[in-house]
């Protein structure tokens, strides 16, 4: 046993050092006084002042936050109602079909997903006139499409899950059915959807390939612009954005972390003590 | 009259209706034009297609391509062989990470959960990156590889630096780093809920800890290794940033063709039927993949 489990923390060790030093490496080297992206020529953070003073870089994050925001709050809404319907509609026509939809999108690979959108959209734009351009509003239709699936996957596991008995009290109470999903079903799912609506936000702000297809001159995603530059090899200044992007979402999602340990704990030091309470 | 409406059926047939009516426009729709489009004929026009009229209604050229020209078969093979190669080593990792996962206590375990899944979080872009950064001839980590080739190796064959970059072995590579948590988060969840006093009485019995491994452990993990393996193999098959960025660009994977011929050649007809193509050998591993997660969740339901 002792043997064995050394061998499993060793492969442990091994396999954060796997995940994290290509990025603390990246981490470091956007601290390179050298122009040569790989070549370390002493301390320096001239690249973050490259970076700061690019306009560029500070128009393509704004859209990606804009487009991330509208289309995952679209996505949550949509995807809740589909997730709610699969969880409590048991029978209604077409539900095969319904939940293939649900199901498809996951699993499609994104090359298709992307070419499949941007053919629909320049069709609708040849023979319907809209949408005339490809860019802001084409993006957000795309991203809200294939964002939403992952929030119905997360609030309809919570629901299958969830306690139906507080549902079916309130029925007795003579709730009718629509207030009972409003006052009763939508605050106990809402942990998972607002995890899902997190999901649909960091899937937006992180998507390349869908992106690139569905926009179009003009409408650059800080992913697209990250994308068009990181295609012609390593750069410095590419260093220090990811430095900067990774610190930023390492700490969210950490903090997010304690704060939900915490809670945790919290509930089940109250759990406790109501059980003693009871006793 | 709308509210007496709402209240009746109204709200159930809204749940039910705007998703479902979105994702018919917004996902099912396109995804027919494009299975039509692939028995269409490849125009000078804009759009560059014709269907019907001078244009034959079926037209199975597209397809006939697929099996005469060997970019295609060859790109199948190379987005095949890579995605399987990738989904091995992510299991050669995966698992007895999750395994390991099983075995600190608690509070550590909740943090190492955590740093399994912040790389997920961080943007899929950057860690392709940060090997672009590790890979190329000049970076550390290649004179550190380099180094120990040419000390292992006789003098003979020495190099001035391993060529990892645009190669198919820095796509797997890179696609083990960054669908790793892919395969540890499902085998984690299956592990952990296995029942320890069942190795306790094998080792009682007399079993060795491999042995215990083995014929105890191995067994039950079943589900989770298929579900690990089929949620790195589908998106590895498909993948097209991972290899633009530091794939052999003369040997394609099968994204990047569908996307070449889209985009650079612009024969939407043959983009389309190569894209039928990959999903009607995906359907195999998708349906493996839903069967077995339709019986975990089965299984969960009934505990």
């Amino acid at each position: 046993m002792k043997r064995s489990n050394t061998f499993l923390l060793t492969m442990l060790g091994f396999g954060f050092a796997f995940f994290y030093v290509p990025i603390l490496s990246m981490i470091v080297y956007s601290f390179n006084g050298s122009r040569l992206a790989t070549v370390w020529g002493g301390f320096s953070t001239k690249w973050y002042g490259t970076l700061l003073s690019n306009a560029q870089i500070g128009k393509a994050l704004w859209l990606s936050l804009e487009i991330a925001l509208l289309s995952s709050t679209i996505a949550t809404i949509l995807g809740t109602m589909a997730g709610i319907a699969l969880a409590r509609f048991t029978k209604f026509r077409g539900r095969t079909l319904f939940s293939g939809l649900v199901t498809a999108p996951l699993i499609m690979p994104e090359v298709i997903t992307g070419i499949s959108s941007l053919i629909f959209f320049i069709l609708l734009g040849q023979y319907l006139g809209w949408p005339a351009a490809r860019g802001f509003t084409t993006v957000t239709l795309a991203h809200i499409t294939f964002s939403m699936v992952f929030v119905t996957t997360i609030v309809q596991s919570r629901m299958l899950s969830a306690d139906r008995s507080i549902e079916e009290a309130a029925m007795d109470l003579g709730a009718r059915p629509w207030q009972v999903l409003r006052d009763v079903t939508l605050p106990v799912i809402s942990p998972a959807i607002l995890s899902g609506w997190l999901l649909a936000f960091t899937i937006s702000m992180d998507d390349v390939v869908i992106t690139n297809f569905t926009t179009g001159p003009g409408t650059t995603t800080l992913p697209i612009l990250i994308w068009s530059k990181v295609k012609l090899g390593v750069t410095p200044d590419i260093n220090a954005l990811a430095t900067l992007i990774v610190l930023t979402v390492g700490l969210c999602v950490l903090a997010a972390g304690v704060m939900m340990n915490r809670a945790e704990r919290r509930a089940e030091r109250d759990r406790r003590l109501a059980y003693r309470a009871n006793e | 009259m709308i509210a007496r409406w709402f209240h009746r059926r109204g709200w159930s047939d809204l749940v039910i209706g705007l998703p479902y009516v979105w994702l018919l426009i917004f996902f099912l729709l396109p995804f027919l034009i494009v299975v039509g489009m692939s028995f269409a004929t490849r125009t000078s026009t804009a759009p560059p297609f014709g269907f019907g009229g001078e244009n034959p209604l079926v037209n199975l050229a597209g397809y006939a391509r697929l099996f005469s020209d060997t970019l295609y078969i060859r790109a199948f093979v190379t987005s095949l062989t890579n995605a399987a190669g990738a989904m091995v080593l992510c299991l050669l990792i995966g698992y007895p990470m999750a395994l390991g996962l099983t075995r600190v206590d608690r509070g550590w375990r909740n943090i190492l959960l955590m740093l399994v899944i912040l790389p997920f979080w961080t943007s899929f872009l950057l860690r392709v990156y940060a090997w672009m950064g590790l890979m190329g001839s000049n970076s550390w980590f290649n004179k550190v590889l380099t180094g120990a080739w040419n000390w292992l190796v006789p003098q003979a064959w020495d190099v001035a630096n391993v060529p990892l970059m645009h190669s198919n072995f820095a796509v797997v590579l890179v696609m083990v780093y960054t669908y790793l948590p892919f395969m540890i988060l499902p085998l984690y969840a299956n592990l952990e809920r296995l029942d320890p006093t069942l190795d306790e009485a094998a080792m009682d019995l007399g079993a060795r800890p491999f042995a215990v491994f083995r014929d105890v452990t191995l067994p039950q993990s079943i589900p989770g290794i298929i579900a690990g393996g089929m949620l790195v193999f589908i998106p590895a098959a498909g993948e097209l940033v991972i290899p633009t960025l530091v794939g052999d660009s003369s040997a394609p994977m099968i994204g990047r063709v569908i996307s070449d011929e889209f985009s650079s050649a612009r024969d939407w007809p043959m983009a389309a039927a190569v894209a039928v193509a990959l999903l009607i050998l995906m359907v195999g591993p998708m349906m493996i993949y839903s069967r077995f997660e339709a019986r975990a969740q089965a299984r969960e339901r009934s505990e």
